[in-house]
């Protein structure tokens, strides 16, 4: 049985409301425009004929960039917006946590909030008289209850409109990115209550930005691209997937501002005449990153290798040289730096061009951007060329771990220690 | 026709939701005021005392009737202000409705009709606050009391069909034309002039011309105003005809209003 059944629902919203569209009277009046049919270019698909069904009792996530449609989606579902197209079927009382405390009042007190919040989802008054206590304590509002909502909190209104919400009882539990203003204890007790419908045999989906959370409760996973359902499987494959397009994206964007960089010559130029010194005797006129099978590209994954290659060209032939590279965090700290000296590499000769290849068969670092050095200079330090933070790379990765680099690890449990990991 | 009575249906299902909204209403409203709910029977009182010094005092009625009374004129004002009132504060605050309350109509499933219903009711309780105040003037200011009184309740559910009809289709055309907010305004002065509320119909002037007799006749509000009158000023029976065409006619409004309202309901939520 289907709790929630989508068939080749759209819903297509105007690129400019009408309220753009015909502003006043007077424009409607004046251009005659009034009844103007709309165009095709001026609508917008958030959402663009997702069929989908979600098996009653299981938990499915959506994920998605923002602006791809799972809001949209969400309030479908919710009978918030109507579907332009395609039929869309919900079995059971819905609950919406769409928007936490959406009806409050801020004059009057939590008490009286509650009853009235509590009614506009369907419960009845006498209904929540008696969950009203489990209602306060949950929220842990127990002094403030009877205070104006106008004087809570942004975390004591969103606490409050959760456990409202959650109490309603629903069938189908619809959750969209809400616990993001909670504090460390509330979370955690909010997905206590998720978990507790899990059990219960409930349907819920679940909108989220955290991906890790999604691996860890959802059933099912749908990613959502422009609108369209992309993919919908088991959630550590679809994660991965949404995961390696984001990195695509990543990767693109970086070339677009390296791109944007080399078009705009001046700018450039001064920041290199900074970052850049040596008298060039052997000159690195070119340094590419690589993946390990040869691709150039921006965003690895910590697990990934890499290949920094130089193009070198030393004007007359040289017999005292040292090639190195360091690698610098956002925050400046060198992550590790190395050169051919420190690793007792004796140089003998170079002249012409030739190729440099620098290869780290594993990253081992942590999210986030970096700063490449690389350099040719004289054992004694005399600079060839030096080029200081001209290169940069991402690296991207689910996992939250910190420090400067990742180091290669395993953990091991001994036979008394249970545990579960994240995306089953 | 079928649809009206679903929605009819759907809204009496919301009427615990109704009814909580307009206690919230009445409660917010004065929250923070040193009076508080003494402000529901001041408000109206405080508008007699000012009408009656510049029309009563200052200007001198040309009727008859009042001339060289102003307490009496205070009552026969009194009597039409305090309907008046609750009709022009549920229009104006209609045309604002959905937008204030965006964030419900956006967020959670919620009936979008019940918003304008909620500020009918809740100003009808206001101007039902108003009217202890009127038993307690009718004495005081000269007036008697009449078994006539007891057609009041059938006076004041005339006027709210014909309040929630129109607030139905100003707050849902609001949304789409914003102006309307600012016309009201205007026009609601304008409405207030060409109502008997500080003349009354029997005034030579206007008896004299046909066509000025013609055009108040035509407006709703002069009947309800009327019935008013003849329950608590003049003590005599409503006029039947008169009320019941206004009834009619309400009705057709309210048909009309809910039908444009429900029409452009599934625009609310992107245009609020």
């Amino acid at each position: 049985m289907h709790a929630i059944e989508l068939d080749h629902v759209s819903r297509v919203y105007q690129k400019y409301s009408a309220r753009h569209r015909f502003q006043t009277f007077k424009s409607a009046i004046v251009r005659g425009d009034l009844f103007r049919s709309i165009k095709a270019d001026e609508l917008v698909s958030a959402v663009d004929d997702v069929t989908l069904q979600v098996e009653e009792g299981s938990t499915l996530g959506l994920i998605g960039r923002n602006g791809s449609g799972k809001s949209t989606l969400l309030k479908l579902v919710a009978g918030i917006a109507k579907p332009t197209a395609g039929t869309l079927v919900v079995r059971g009382k819905i609950s919406a946590l769409i928007e936490l405390g959406a009806g409050f009042h801020p004059e009057i007190s939590g008490r009286e909030n509650v009853f009235i919040n509590g009614i506009m989802l369907g419960l009845s008054k006498k209904e929540i008289t008696s969950k009203f206590d489990e209602i306060v304590r949950f929220a842990d509002l127990e002094q403030f209850i009877d205070a104006p909502v106008k004087t809570y909190s942004s975390g004591m209104f969103m606490r409050l409109g959760f456990s409202i919400a959650i109490n309603v009882n629903p069938d189908v539990l619809l959750v969209d990115e809400i616990l993001a203003v909670g504090d460390a204890a509330f979370i955690p007790k909010c997905l206590d209550r998720i978990d507790d419908f899990r059990r219960r045999r409930k349907t819920i989906l679940f909108v989220s930005h955290d991906l890790s959370m999604v691996g860890k409760i959802c059933d099912k996973v749908a990613w959502m691209k422009d609108g369209r359902l992309r993919m919908l499987g088991e959630p550590k494959r679809v994660i991965d997937a949404y995961l390696q397009d984001v990195a695509e994206k990543q990767e693109e964007d970086f070339q677009g501002k390296q791109d944007a960089a080399a078009a705009a010559p001046t700018a450039a130029a001064e920041g290199a005449r900074e970052q850049r010194w040596g008298k060039r005797e052997i000159e690195i006129r070119k340094v590419v990153l690589r993946g390990l099978g040869g691709e150039e590209k921006h965003v690895f994954s910590p697990d990934e290798g890499m290949v920094i290659e130089l193009d070198v060209a030393a004007r007359e032939p040289q017999k005292d040289f040292v090639f190195g590279i360091g690698i610098f965090n956002s925050l400046g700290t060198l992550c590790y730096g190395t050169n051919t000296d420190l690793e007792d590499i004796i140089p003998e000769s170079i002249r012409d061009e030739g190729k440099v290849v620098c290869r780290i068969d594993k990253l081992g670092l942590i999210n986030g951007t970096y700063y490449l050095d690389v350099a040719v200079h004289k054992r004694d330090g005399y600079p060839f060329d030096y080029h200081k933070n001209l290169y940069s790379f991402l690296v991207s990765s689910t996992k939250r771990d910190e420090g400067v680099s990742r180091l290669p690890h395993r953990w091991e449990f001994g036979p008394n220690i249970g545990i579960k990991t994240a995306g089953k | 026709m079928s649809r009206l009575f679903a929605n009819l249906r759907q809204l009496f299902r919301y009427r615990v939701l109704i009814q909580s909204l307009v206690g919230r209403e009445l409660k917010a409203r004065y929250r923070g005021t040193v009076l508080g709910f003494f402000w529901s029977f001041f408000n109206p009182f405080l508008l007699m005392v000012v009408y009656t010094a510049v029309f009563g005092l200052i200007l001198q009625p040309r009727d008859a009737n009042f001339m060289g009374k102003p307490l009496v004129y205070a009552l026969f004002l009194f009597t039409g202000l305090l309907p008046w009132q609750w009709f022009v504060a549920s229009t104006l605050e209609s045309s604002t409705v959905l937008m204030t309350n965006g964030n419900l109509l956006k967020k959670i499933l919620f009936p979008a009709e019940v918003l304008p219903v909620v500020t009918v009711t809740a100003n009808m309780v206001h101007f039902l606050f108003g009217l202890p105040i009127l038993f307690i003037l009718i004495p005081l200011l000269g007036g008697h009391f009449s078994f006539y009184m007891l057609f009041l309740p059938v006076v004041i559910f005339v006027q709210y069909v014909y309040c929630l009809s129109f607030s139905l289709l100003i707050s849902a055309l609001t949304v789409h034309f914003r102006d309307i907010r600012d016309i009201l305004g205007n026009l609601m002065t304008f409405w207030f002039f060409a109502t008997p509320v500080i003349y009354s119909m029997n005034l030579p002037q206007i008896q004299k011309y046909a066509a000025l007799r013609t055009l108040l006749n035509l407006n709703p509000m002069t009947h309800i105003i009327g019935g008013y009158h003849s329950a608590l000023y003049y003590g005599e029976l409503i006029h039947w005809k008169k009320l019941g065409v206004t009834f009619l006619v309400s009705l057709v409004f309210f048909a009309l209003g809910y039908a444009v309202f429900d029409r452009l309901r599934d625009s609310f939520p992107e245009e609020v």
